[in-house]
């Protein structure tokens, strides 16, 4: 099978759009006035200190919890039934099942659409070995190592078919070796697959190797500080070429420094958000 | 080798026992009616083997396994009937614990007379000492999935029978594993229960006719089989668990 998904149809509803979103539990404000969007196509990342509601935000954007307030429109649609419909999520940790080897949990979606076991693995097969797993078709997971988990999470993501691609800290429980290995990796997935992406991360380079635009949260309640374009040049090739460049390093201080002014802040509630819209965009090999 | 070598601690304390029965039936004077040795108990059970013995554990092996697929059968719809729903869960569930108050033994003799001197009362006796851990453990393992899974199966296009089918119900089915074992232990009391409340063979039937005439030996003989028999169900139960669900093992390494 191709991996491609059913591309949107309204040309102006397309890409992700979030309005004015607030969540509450109880008492507790998780995220407050989230105003984000994702052009079709494109790749955002999301930055920011644990607690800052980025998980809370794809969980709403994905159809999975309703917001207190707001609106979300994925490819023009906003009930979360429709969402669910539209939106891959990949949670933090890899959840696949333990007694389904790499192809039947690759499969699942597949499965879970009314095709049957044994054609849903003959339809996924052809892919594994693009995602490094050749040869671990019937390992389960508890055979395999960390990083590879994480891909077989992938694969079973993006086999879903799904337009728009939410990703919770992909590689958060993961070696930073192995670690850099799956951003170049997941870099070069998307550019030849491209899709509707959303990633969430708390490491700023991963942020800026994998989004065109990386916005960033201040904590509690989360909302949003301040957003930077990337440059695709200034981003290109592997995390060692992109922190040569001094334009690299350059946007993740700055992008750093707001993070840190959020986090100065946060035990001030006084002090209004920060709400800075520096949009930058670097020049390469000026 | 060291699989091989698992069982010979566990072999050892065994031989160890069998020395001191023998050393106290022998030698220390026990007369044969209260603690008759190891050999007079095995000589016993050659003897009378073909005569009594092979037809009583006939019956009651086979009380035994209906009881207890019995059990299954009824724990395992119970299970899914209780998980699906938190009204009844919350309605049934203490229900289900109080009904382990009641003595096994005392319900036996009422089975008796509701159903006469068949096979049934002992199956129905079978079945209520075994479904209870068996209900119990697959239920705990039904509700203890972990949420963020069920989550993803619906972002996966999974619907309801979807998430049971290829999510909750392998996932509870270490745990119901659990609750077989501790039932496969279980089955053959359950059989003899139902045999002492009235019965024309088995068992726990022989047991009753040897006691009043002295014939220690073949009471023995007939607690040696039933023991055989819980450890034989008990075994096949944890093969098949091997067997359905090895990834639960591999997780544990």
């Amino acid at each position: 099978m191709s991996l491609s998904a059913a591309s949107g149809t309204a040309g102006d509803g397309a890409g992700l759009r979030v309005r004015g979103v607030t969540k509450r539990f109880g008492s507790t404000v998780a995220v407050s006035g989230i105003d984000l969007a994702v052009p079709q196509h494109s790749r955002v990342a999301i930055v920011g200190p644990s607690g800052c509601g980025k998980s809370t935000l794809l969980n709403m954007i994905c159809g999975l919890d309703e917001p207190s307030e707001g609106t979300i429109s994925v490819l023009g649609a906003s009930s979360p039934a429709e969402r669910l419909a539209r939106c891959a999520w990949m949670p933090q940790r890899d959840l696949l099942l333990p007694w389904r080897d790499v192809l039947g949990n690759a499969a699942l979606a597949l499965e879970n659409r009314g095709l049957r076991a044994a054609e849903a693995r003959r339809q996924v097969a052809p892919l594994v070995a693009r995602f490094g797993l050749a040869g671990f078709e019937d390992k389960r997971p508890a055979q395999l190592s960390g990083g590879m988990r994480q891909r077989v999470s992938f694969l079973r993501t993006l086999v879903a078919g799904k337009e728009v691609l939410l990703l919770d800290e992909p590689f958060g429980a993961l070696d930073s070796i192995t670690r850099a290995d799956l951003q170049q990796w997941l870099r070069s997935a998307l550019d030849t697959e491209p899709r509707t992406v959303l990633l969430v991360t708390h490491d700023v380079e991963e942020a800026l190797l994998l989004g065109r635009r990386v916005v960033v949260m201040s904590p509690r309640p989360g909302q949003i500080a301040a957003t930077f374009d990337v440059d695709a040049a200034v981003a290109e090739g592997s995390r060692r070429d992109a922190l040569r460049r001094p334009e690299f390093t350059a946007l993740r201080d700055e992008v750093l420094a707001v993070l840190e002014a959020g986090l100065a802040g946060a035990g001030d509630s006084s002090a209004p958000a920060r709400q800075a819209e520096a949009a930058r965009s670097a020049e390469a090999g000026a | 080798m060291k699989r091989f070598l698992r069982p010979v601690p566990t072999l050892a304390v065994i031989a160890l026992l069998a020395v001191l029965w023998e050393a106290a039936s022998h030698w220390f004077g026990v007369p044969d009616y209260i603690l008759p040795s190891l050999d007079s108990i095995f000589s016993t059970m050659a003897d009378q083997w073909s005569g009594t013995l092979a037809s009583a554990t006939w019956v009651t092996t086979e009380e035994v396994l209906l009881g207890f697929a019995l059990a299954i059968a009824v724990a395992a719809g119970l299970a899914v009937i209780l998980h699906s729903s938190r009204i009844l869960r919350n309605a049934c569930y203490p229900l289900l614990i109080g009904s382990q108050a009641v003595p096994i033994v005392v319900i036996a003799p009422v089975l008796t007379i509701i159903f006469g001197f068949t096979i049934t009362p002992k199956l129905v006796v079978v079945a209520l000492v075994c479904f209870f851990p068996v209900v119990v453990n697959a239920v705990d393992g039904l509700a203890a999935v972990d949420p963020e899974l069920l989550r993803v199966m619906r972002t996966l296009d999974g619907g309801r029978w979807a998430a049971f089918r290829r999510v909750e119900a392998p996932a509870a089915l270490p745990s119901l594993f659990t609750g077989l074992r501790v039932a496969a232990t279980y089955a053959p009391i359950g059989a003899v229960f139902g045999e002492f409340a009235g019965s024309q063979n088995g068992l726990g039937y022989l047991m009753l006719q040897a006691t009043p005439q002295l014939e220690t030996p073949l009471v023995f003989a007939a607690i040696f089989i039933l023991t055989a028999e819980a450890i034989v169900l008990f075994v096949a139960v944890t093969m098949l668990e091997r067997l359905c669900c090895p990834w639960a093992r591999e997780g544990k390494q």
